[in-house]
């Protein structure tokens, strides 16, 4: 996921002087912003069905692996034919995960435990995700797979010195924006928006008055896993495929929309790049802590403010 | 509700001859009854939490502390003795579990389970990263201990191992269910219904969930020590969220009311993944998947629901 022209490291000892002064700074910037907007995707995605479902969506991963595999598959299929093809493919790709195997779920499972028990609802996406993982393997195999045609497809871009993929720097953040305005704009200025709003906000007086909570739980549902997949089809080019991508991936997003605070679109947006700089920058300065940086962060941040950096505090119900 | 009692003292009892006696008769399942007990005794400390209507999603840490306490020993202090991997590992896992108890308990349901989650994702990093303390991925190794000092071949051992296990075990569970009985189980239980009540009455909630909350890390402890010292290894994997939602859906098949669920659940759960990855080709994951499924939609108290429902169906008849 990181650039793949880069200017040497230097010794870890005189490691935060250079960091200051040097490209290296510049590129530590630029890989965090890329691989923040793809964390911003699936992150936002988990944290709106959270908003409306009130069910933490633990195959979340999986359909973000899902969306991976099948783009890979997709654009392997189509480079013959013509390589400008495969950015069609990523796209058909995460809608079919999304719509297929989103929809799958929600009707044939979720829409069966609202109400439930939170441990029940947890669990049933618990089992959706063992089931995912498991077919993936049975699919995909265990092997790494590469399709690096969309990557390859567009030029190296200079930033203050340090070249880097456009593909990287400037495609996934565009579409990171283009997801968190689209996102705004359906949900406050359409229809279709106002009443999943509605539905969030008081089921009950929202069915009273005609509207059909169940497509909207199901269209809600919809839109979170294809945005799951979308960015892991976008991160297939970037990145070798492998078994387990899932399962780092969705406690990654839950750190940064649980960090933000569950519902809050623009507050992932802010979480996802602060985590991904943050990231980034350990890479460079002490890599053996990169993954621990997430949770840490998010450890800190619920100690103090359980509802998130962004999220509403609710008062206590007697 | 004497004759009640009755019978599921004799099921236990009938377990417990069941799970001593198999091994005997076939061998290569010694191993497997030691890890099916191990991690009940680990879910016996889901279902205290769950009592309470709260799931952490991060227990696995707990799990971790007692079998990175067996791997350290070995590898810093040579082979060491079960009894005190097991002292010396429960203590560690209570303590973390009060350190980490006296932060989460003031949180409830998802935040609950997020803050767990997130504790439990540093333990596995620093787990995984320490690489010159903990050898990283691969894992420490857990040399055969002795037993109260005396050493035993790998054939006696096992059989050690699976009868100090049992022993551990069925203790375990009649202090759970005591625990659950008494006036602080039953509060743990008013959590869930109502808490507010509760504390009008004057108790502290979030004493009464530390207690449960630190007996059920003490749990987990336990169980990483005997799973550790019976693979003889303790891995990263071992803390990782994975391995917290694996306890908990061991909880739910098995069924949270009562605490032989805990070890139903584990049976199940284990049988299947050893059956399955020997004999069709790596899906046991799908086939837990299901189960887990059709348990949560048609049978929601566990197998152990399914069991008392058809004994109160027979009892009509």
């Amino acid at each position: 996921m990181r650039g793949r022209h880069r200017a040497p490291v230097p010794d870890l000892s005189s490691k935060l002087r250079v960091l200051m002064n040097s490209t290296l700074f510049v590129l530590a910037s630029l890989d965090g912003l890329s691989y923040a907007a793809l964390v911003f995707l699936v992150s936002v995605g988990l944290s709106l069905i959270f908003g409306v479902l009130r069910i933490v969506n633990v195959a979340h991963g999986s359909l973000y692996a899902f969306g991976a595999y099948l783009a890979a598959t997709l654009s392997l299929l189509v480079t013959p034919i013509s390589p400008w093809l495969t950015y069609p493919a990523l796209l058909v790709a995460s809608l079919v995960i999304g719509i297929v195997a989103g929809g799958l779920i929600e009707r044939l499972l979720l829409s069966r435990v609202y109400g439930r028990e939170e441990v029940l609802q947890l669990l049933i996406t618990f089992a959706v995700f063992m089931i995912m993982d498991n077919l993936q393997r049975m699919i995909w195999g265990v092997q790494p797979i590469y399709a690096a045609e969309p990557l390859k497809l567009l030029p190296n871009i200079s930033i203050f010195g340090v070249s880097y993929t456009s593909y990287q720097v400037i495609v996934l953040p565009i579409v990171a924006v283009l997801a968190l305005f689209g996102l705004r704009y359906f949900l406050r200025r359409t229809l279709m928006g106002s009443v999943i709003l509605a539905v969030t906000e008081d089921r009950e007086a929202a069915t009273a008055i005609g509207i059909n909570a169940q497509k909207v739980y199901l269209i809600t549902f919809i839109i979170g896993a294809t945005l799951a997949a979308l960015g892991g089809a976008l991160a297939s080019p970037t990145t070798s495929l492998v078994p387990g991508m899932g399962t780092e991936m969705i406690v990654l997003s839950f750190a940064v929309a649980a960090t933000a605070g569950l519902g809050q679109i623009e507050g992932t947006a802010i979480t996802a790049l602060a985590i991904g700089m943050a990231r980034a920058f350990v890479i460079y300065l002490q890599p053996e802590f990169e993954v621990l940086v997430p949770y840490l962060i998010m450890v800190a941040v619920l100690l103090v403010r359980p509802e998130g950096l962004f999220g509403a505090t609710k008062l206590r119900k007697i | 509700m004497a004759s009640r009692s009755t019978v599921l003292s004799w099921t236990l009892a009938a377990v417990v001859v069941a799970a001593g006696v198999i091994p005997l008769l076939i061998p290569s399942m010694a191993t497997l009854v030691v890890l099916i007990l191990a991690k009940g005794i680990v879910v016996l400390g889901i279902i205290i939490l769950l009592q309470a209507g709260q799931v952490s999603f991060g227990h696995a840490m707990f799990f971790a502390a007692g079998s990175y306490t067996a791997g350290f020993w070995g590898r810093y202090l040579g082979v060491g003795d079960l009894f005190a991997y097991l002292v010396v590992g429960t203590v560690v896992a209570t303590l973390l579990g009060l350190l980490v108890g006296l932060f989460v308990v003031r949180y409830r349901e998802i935040f609950f389970g997020m803050l767990n989650l997130a504790f439990s994702m540093v333990l596995w990093s620093l787990l995984e990263k320490m690489f010159h303390l903990t050898n990283g991925a691969d894992g420490m190794r857990v040399p055969r201990p002795t037993v109260f000092g005396m050493a035993f071949s790998p054939d006696n051992f096992q059989y050690v191992l699976l009868y100090l296990t049992l022993a551990i075990a069925t203790a375990a569970t009649f202090a759970v269910q005591r625990f659950l009985e008494s006036p602080t189980g039953n509060m743990l239980r008013a959590i869930k219904s109502n808490e507010t009540r509760l504390e009008y009455l004057g108790v502290s909630a979030r004493r009464v969930l530390l207690i449960g909350y630190v007996i059920s890390a003490a749990l987990g402890g336990i169980g990483g020590v005997l799973v550790a010292v019976a693979q003889q290894i303790a891995t990263p994997e071992f803390a990782y969220w994975t391995k917290s939602g694996e306890f908990v859906f061991i909880a739910i098949l098995g069924g949270v009311g009562n605490a032989l669920g805990a070890f139903a659940g584990s049976a199940v759960f284990e049988l299947v993944r050893f059956y399955a990855s020997a004999q069709l080709a790596n899906s046991w994951q799908l086939i837990l998947g299901i189960v887990l499924i059709a348990i949560i939609l048609f049978a929601p108290n566990g197998l152990i629901g399914l069991w008392k429902r058809q004994r109160a169906a027979r009892d009509e008849t």
